[in-house]
Formats: C-alpha cells, structure tokens, sequence
C-alpha cells in the first residue's frame, strides 16, 4: 500500500518514515515539504493513505485537501492546533499530536487498516474551513495553484457544483457552495446579496433601480449583478441606508 | 512623610491663630478698663475653650460625608459646643477672679462671647472637615497610583511570556526524531531548548540586558529553529563589538524574530534568509530584521500579527512611547525597526 508524507520540517517526516518500518504491507512513495509538492505527488502517485501536517508553507493542510477531487484517507501530524482538533476529530482517520511515541503511532495506523474507508476525508475537505481560511482562498487554475487573497476577489457566483470566482484576471472555479462562503468569510465584507451572488463590498460603486421593485448592484469592474429583495434589505443594512 | 509635614503645620498654624486671638482679646478688653491679670486670664480660659470645642468638631466632621443633612448636624452641634464652652468659661472665670466690675462686664458680654466661640467652633468645624478631605483624597490618588503599577507589571509579564506552544511542541517532535538515527543531536537540542527556555523562564518583564546577552539567546532559539528547518532557513546576524553593551528590554527581540521566521518560512518556498542588523542612532539602539514574504498573497495587514503588536506594547509600557516599532515593506522584503532608547 502507497503512503505519502507532507511535512516542511524533515525531520517530522523523518519520524513517521521511522515508525512506518514496522508495517511492511506499506510503502513510502514519495516525501514533501509543502502543500504544492503534495498535490502533485498525490494526482501522480493515488496514495491509499497520506500523513498530513497543518501549518505548512503557503499553503496549509486543509488548503491542499481542497484542491484534490478525491482526497485519500487522511492522517493528520501537527503540533497545536484547538481548532483543527474539534474539526477533525470526526472525519479524518486519526490525528497525531506532535510529540507522538510508536504506540500512539501504531493505533492511529492500525484504525486505518481496520476501517479502511477509501474516502473518508472527502466529506472533510467539503465541510471544514481550514484555518486562517477568512483571509485568503486557495484554487487550481490547470496546472496552478493561486492563493487568492479576499481583497482581489470581486464577486462569487453560483454555477452547478462549483462556485465561479470573479477576480480583475478573470475567473476561477471550486467546488465548493454558496453557503461555505458565505459562512467563512467576514460578513462585514462579503454580502449575500442574492441566491446566487455573494460580492465584495469594496467593489460596490452604486445600486441602479431596474423595472418594477427590482435593483441591481453595478460593480467597479463594471459587471452589473442581480439583487434579490431580502439581498436589497441586507445590503441596505450593512450599508446603513 | 508628608502626612507628618503636614500635622506639624496645622498644630503651628493653629496655635499661632490662638495667640492672634488671645492677643486681640487682651487688647481689647485692657482699652475697656479691666485690669490686665483678668483680661489674661480671661483670654487663656477663652482660648482653652475654643481649643476643647475646635477639637471635638474637628473629630465629629472626620466622619460625616458633606451633604445638606449632615451641615445641619455640624451647626446644631456647633451651637451645642458653644453653650456648654460658655457655660466653662463662666464657671472657671468666677472661680479665679474676684473683681467686681470684671464680673460684672463678664455678665453682660455673656451673649458676644457665646457667639464668639460659637462662630470659631462652626469655622474649626468647616476647616477641619476640608481638611479631612483633602487628606481622603490624596490616599485616594496614590492608591490609584499604586492599582496603576501593578496592572503595568501584570501586563508586562503577560506579555513576556507568550512563548509559542507551536514551537515547544515542534522541537519535541524533532528531538523525539533524532533519539532514533543522531541520539548525539537529539542530546545536543535538549541542551539548548532547556538553556532557551531557562533563559525566557528568569528574566522580569522590565529588566533591561545587554545586546549581548539578548543575542546570545536568540541565537539558541534560532540553532534550535535551523534543526527543525534544516537548509531552508538561513540566519545572518550582525552588531559591532562596540554595540554589545547597550541596553535593551529582555527578550523583546525573540518574538520579533519568531514573527520574521513565520513569514518567511510560511509565506515563501525554498531557501529563507532572515537577518538581523544591530546599529545605532543618535545614541539610540537601532535593531533591523528583514525577512522575505510574498506581496501577492500576504494580506495588507500581514505583519501587524500578535508577535508585533506585543513588541510594540511592551515598549509603550516600557518607555512611554508609541513610535519605537515600525515596518516597512520593500518589494519582497518586509523590515521590521525598532528602535531603543538609551536611558
């Protein structure tokens, strides 16, 4: 069975390489120091199981989790982190806590080879907001990874499954709702102003009256986007008018 | 000390205001014709009076807040103080004269002394109730003063000791990795992490070190830091011999340097250089550390983080200033100065 290893301080790896000896029905196939280097070895390798650390360069754990359509069975390694703790606690295979002895080590693994749920860290990467997430948005453009800090995101629209990113250099797609965003980022910023749209109000230039009681937003861009009734109320409100 | 200054100056203030009067009503009563033995003794007797009623006022308005209630109390028992210092006076002054005319004077100026010591007794009473207020108040301040100090030291401490848990917990995890391969290494780190955290553990808040001793344990943090990192993190640190004795406030600068290490090594990939230059400036310590981070995704605010805004607090406690840390943003190089007086 493949395993990868995604950790920036060699030797954190090197411990789980270390540990991973006494299990020979598994292999190392590849080791990265970062988030990029882990998206690419897994597409290329389809590892069964991966050893992930949170705070890693650029981008973090949860952050390359996203950009990877059908995630392999997770086992989280980090140092610290409330946060990441309660969040996963449920949906990844196991998670380690930095110092962790062989033992502890062992149980983790052997819960993955009892369960062995092929995707059990799909419905995570859906429904967890990583970390420090409110700042910035990670996405995949072909072969590109691009951290997207907020403040040059326009508009997100809604388009299937994915939801379409406006940004100056165009647009970007992630699978992900409406809602996510909407719940993640910061509410004095991001505003719902219809089923479809969520914009940012540093875009807004003006609100047009359009036939009958329907408005529109016109953004700096110039695209003009739909406002529903309850998104003119809301947009009234944060605006204070 | 001041508190005595004080008691010294009002028991002088107060006995020459007796020997002012008693002199005035000697005066007075000699130009009226009454011999001067009696005019004397008429004056101790009167002034015993007034310093026997003065006193107890003086101890009744120590508990009494002013309010409207409470001025009827000090004019009725005024009043009360008066009457039974008249009724003294004239007990003791028969007793010690036998002058006709003098008691007979004595008798019929009974009314003006009665208002006499009773308006002395009402203006004890209102002195001594300022005074008395004064006095509250004071405590009040300097006890204000104290709450003051404490807090800046509670605070000062807190700031201290925000050691990154991050960090502790990631060093363990390396040691625990090279008790396997380097048992050596693994040794050689538990010394230095132990000799670091000796080092946070010891120092007060508002201690100042030299840039020697502040240096020398950054540098354990950053050997530490290198294990944990290996090639990627590279460290340049620079001061002159001559600058190694000024002063700075303890480990101010690890954090600072922890904040430069968490860019650096988070926002970028590859190889990280992060330095530190020692200078002066009219006489001033100057620190600069630069560390490398990317403008395209780091947010604007990226830098203002906790590990800086600390720094900066610590040096407002410490120094009364707002403006000793400052940072500056050059292409992909973010630098951070701070600046230390030389007290």
């Amino acid at each position: 069975m493949k395993v990868i290893i995604i950790d920036d301080e060699p030797l954190a790896r090197g411990i789980v390489k270390e540990f991973l000896k006494d299990f020979s029905q598994v292999d190392v196939i590849a080791e990265c120091g970062d988030g990029f280097e882990g998206v690419k070895a897994i597409a290329e390798n389809h590892p069964d199981l991966i050893f992930l650390d949170i705070q890693m360069p650029k981008i973090n754990g949860f952050e390359m989790l996203e950009l990877i359509d059908n995630p392999p069975p997770v086992i989280f390694t980090t140092a610290f982190d409330e946060y990441a703790i309660k969040a996963f606690e449920t949906h990844a295979i196991d998670y380690l806590l930095k110092p962790f002895g062989r033992e502890r080590f062992d149980k983790a693994m052997n819960k993955w080879l009892s369960q062995k749920k092929p995707n059990a860290s799909a419905a995570l990467a859906e429904e967890i907001s990583p970390p420090e997430s409110q700042n910035r948005v990670v996405v995949k453009k072909g072969q590109n990874i691009v951290v997207l800090p907020v403040q040059r995101i326009h508009y997100f629209e809604a388009f299937d499954d994915y939801v379409k990113i406006h940004t100056t250099e165009g647009f970007y797609l992630k699978k992900k709702t409406m809602s996510y965003f909407e719940k993640t980022l910061d509410a004095s910023q991001f505003v719902r102003v219809h089923r479809s749209y969520l914009m940012n109000l540093q875009e807004l230039t003006r609100i047009e009256p359009m036939e009958k009681d329907n408005h529109v937003v016109l953004l700096k861009s110039g695209t003009r986007i739909p406002l529903s009734q309850t998104g003119y109320a809301k947009l009234k409100g944060v605006l204070g008018i | 000390m001041n508190l005595y200054k004080q008691k010294y100056a009002l028991v002088i203030v107060t006995t020459c205001w007796w020997i002012f009067w008693a002199a005035v009503q000697v005066l007075v009563m000699v130009q009226y014709g009454i011999p001067l033995r009696e005019s004397l003794i008429d004056s101790v007797a009167t002034g015993a009076v007034l310093a026997f009623a003065g006193f107890d006022i003086t101890v009744m308005v120590k508990y009494y807040r002013p309010s409207a209630k409470n001025a009827f109390y000090v004019v009725v028992a005024s009043v009360v103080l008066a009457a039974l210092g008249c009724a003294l006076l004239n007990w003791i002054l028969k007793q010690l004269s036998s002058d006709a005319d003098y008691l007979t004077t004595l008798k019929s100026t009974m009314l003006i002394r009665f208002v006499f010591i009773w308006l002395m007794t009402l203006i004890l009473g209102i002195q001594g109730k300022v005074w008395w207020f004064i006095k509250e108040q004071s405590q009040g301040e300097q006890r204000v003063k104290e709450t003051k100090r404490l807090m800046r030291e509670a605070e000062l401490s807190n700031l201290r000791q925000q050691l990154q848990p991050h960090f502790l917990f990631n060093s363990l995890n390396s040691i625990s990795a090279l008790t396997i391969a380097q048992p050596e290494q693994a040794r050689k780190m538990i010394e230095q992490l132990s000799d670091f955290l000796r080092g946070t553990v010891r120092k007060d808040g508002n201690q100042l070190v030299s840039l020697r001793e502040e240096l020398h344990h950054l540098q354990l943090y950053l050997d530490i830091e290198k294990v944990r990192f290996g090639h990627r993190l590279i460290t340049k640190i620079s001061a002159d011999e001559s600058l190694l004795d000024m002063k700075l406030p303890s480990l101010l600068l690890q954090p600072v340097l922890e904040n430069a290490i968490k860019f650096g090594l988070y926002d970028t990939i590859g190889e990280v250089v992060i330095s530190l230059d020692a200078k002066t400036d009219q006489n001033d310590l100057l620190i600069e550390i630069k560390n490398p981070f990317d403008p395209e995704t780091a947010a604007p605010k990226s830098g203002t983080g906790f590990g800086l805004s600390s720094v900066q607090r610590r040096l407002a406690l410490i120094f009364y200033r707002n403006d000793l840390l400052s940072t500056i943003q050059k292409e992909n190089i973010f630098i951070t100065l701070i600046k230390v007086p030389q007290r």
